[in-house]
């Protein structure tokens, strides 16, 4: 029988060179792995590579390094197929975020499928991402946008869901796993209740690609999208993932260079996908970042990278009401449906400050709506605080966390 | 980290001056600071010769957010509008005393701003009237 190794944090940190730095005479403890990752350095070396030794374009150069560059290019994509369970290459579509690849599929499925009085349904704990495309297109289309709400336990009404499905919704989207309360959310069973009322199913990905197993043709979902750099990988790397057949029947997004096939002044036809999407030289050196970056993920190997993060989400659910008295935290209360994300309110403490004076511990968290302002209203809150947690965060860590926020809590109560 | 927040700002955040509203203010105004929820409203009361008779907020935000606005309206009351126009965000600072990294000079600024705007509108009232 093969070992299962465990995650190691503390080796880990070696692969992060921003651990080598000083803040304040102590190691960073960043907390704040949901707003995005640190990058190890086998990132930083592939992006340089790139840039250093064959920084061609893609799908042009008749010469040595436009081919390596197309290879690398290229490479990224069939490992982020691979990484998410995609069947074939053809159906990632390269994008700079998971933001643009939602827009993406508002702008090009969107507009061609969403006619007037038409339902798209999403959540009450989407970030503000998975909600305004689908606002400006429900006003542009005179169409309906409906929320699934969710409950005192940060889960997502199943009732109100069920509901909802009722109105016979064109498209149904939300998130795997929420960045405002680490809900993991049943993504299976609700493609599967969608697709049952007749619609299309967009998961965002975002918080789940980097934290969990995933897998799209599990899920059974038509559209998947994830941002690169909450992944180990540059800013400017992700990936829209859709089913060919829907791909190949929405019209273009943005016009231009690369997703032509031939262009007359008068027409042009379009590349085959994934072409078709990616107009414009793409962000090559951020894409072969994040094939480095999902190397490295796979390497360690995503159900350690979850079982990780659950035992850290166990202890800070633990320890936190022990140590810091006037803590509310917000979402689910078992570690089995919640990600490594803890979002909380201190009696006394608005979150900016609590942020602020964490800052002077060389601690970093959220502090704000996390661009989730409608699931703050439905909290009641006008802003919290966050701690996140990904494989190079360690128990001592969270015990610092603790510390400081017994200080903060100290501090404001004193008279 | 003690050392960072005077006492005399968490005392303002605690127990902040001018607190609440007024009966008959001349000018109301509300700002936010979209990026953190931060929300005040500010409520001025104008004496006919122009200067500030009473003045009050209300709304929710950090200790920074509150402390300002607590000790800005402290130093309004009585001056006149004109007056209260030169008031800078190096006063502010000033009154607050402490650090302020970049990310909060919006927390530090939101009473500031809302009071500038206020006043603006009043001038912008006032000419108009004066056209008529």
């Amino acid at each position: 029988m093969a070992v299962v190794r465990a995650l190691d944090p503390v080796a880990l940190k070696a692969d992060f060179p921003i651990f080598e730095r000083e803040f304040r005479g102590r190691q960073l403890a960043y907390l704040d792995s949901a707003a995005t990752s640190l990058k190890p350095r086998v990132v930083s070396e592939a992006v340089a590579g790139y840039l250093n030794n064959y920084s061609a374009n893609v799908h042009r150069g008749i010469y040595e390094i436009g081919e390596e560059a197309t290879a690398a290019y290229e490479a990224a994509r069939t490992k982020i197929a691979k990484f998410i369970g995609a069947k074939d290459a053809r159906e990632i579509v390269m994008v700079r975020n998971a933001t643009e690849a939602i827009n993406l599929v508002a702008y090009a499925w969107g507009r061609k499928n969403i006619n007037k009085a038409d339902t798209i349904v999403t959540t009450e704990m989407e970030h503000h991402s998975n909600i305004v495309p689908w606002q400006l297109l429900v006003q542009e289309k005179d169409a309906d946008l409906e929320f699934v709400s969710f409950d005192e336990d940060g889960t997502l009404n199943q009732d109100s869901y069920d509901v909802l499905l009722r109105t016979k919704p064109k498209l149904v989207t939300f998130v795997a796993v929420s960045n405002g309360m680490g809900t993991i959310n049943p993504v299976t069973d609700m493609v599967r209740r969608a697709h049952g009322a007749g619609a299309l199913v967009l998961v965002d990905g975002a918080q789940a690609v980097p934290h969990q197993p995933v897998n799209v043709q599990e899920m059974d979902c038509d559209f998947f999208v994830f941002s690169g750099h909450k992944s180990l990988g540059p800013p400017g790397s992700g990936a829209l993932w859709a089913r060919k057949e829907i791909l190949e029947a929405m019209p273009p997004f943005m016009g231009g260079g690369e997703m032509i096939r031939e262009v007359h002044l008068r027409h042009t036809t379009f590349n085959d996908v994934p072409y078709k999407f990616e107009a414009g030289t793409p962000d090559i050196s951020a894409a072969i970042g994040l094939g480095a970056a999902l190397d490295y993920l796979s390497d360690l190997g995503m159900e350690h990278v979850r079982a990780h993060e659950r035992e850290l989400v166990e202890y800070a659910l633990q320890v936190l009401p022990e140590r810091v008295k006037s803590i509310r935290i917000h979402g689910p209360r078992d570690a089995a449906n919640r990600a490594g994300v803890i979002t909380f309110n201190l009696a006394d403490a608005h979150p900016h400050d609590v942020a602020t004076l964490l800052d002077r511990e060389a601690i970093a968290i959220r502090a704000g709506h996390h661009c989730t302002m409608p699931l703050h209203q439905r909290l009641g809150e006008e802003a919290s605080a966050r701690a996140s947690f990904y494989v190079y965060t360690t128990r001592d860590d969270i015990d610092r966390l603790a510390e400081a926020l017994n200080k903060v809590e100290r501090l404001f109560a004193r008279n | 980290m003690d050392d960072l927040y005077r006492d005399e700002i968490l005392e303002h955040y605690r127990n902040p001056h001018n607190f609440g509203t007024l009966d008959e203010p001349t000018l109301v105004k509300e700002g936010s600071n979209p990026l953190c929820g931060d929300r005040i409203t500010l409520m001025l009361e104008i004496n006919e010769d122009g200067t500030v008779k009473d003045v009050a907020f209300t709304g929710r935000g950090c200790a920074i957010s509150q402390a300002s606005a607590s000790m800005l309206t402290d130093e309004i009351r009585g001056k006149s509008l004109s007056e209260v126009a030169t008031t800078g965000r190096q006063d502010v600072l000033d009154n607050l005393g402490i650090e302020i990294s970049p990310a909060r000079m919006k927390c530090a600024m939101l009473s500031l701003e809302t009071l500038k705007s206020a006043v603006s509108d009043r001038v912008a009232w006032q000419g108009k009237t004066d056209e008529e």
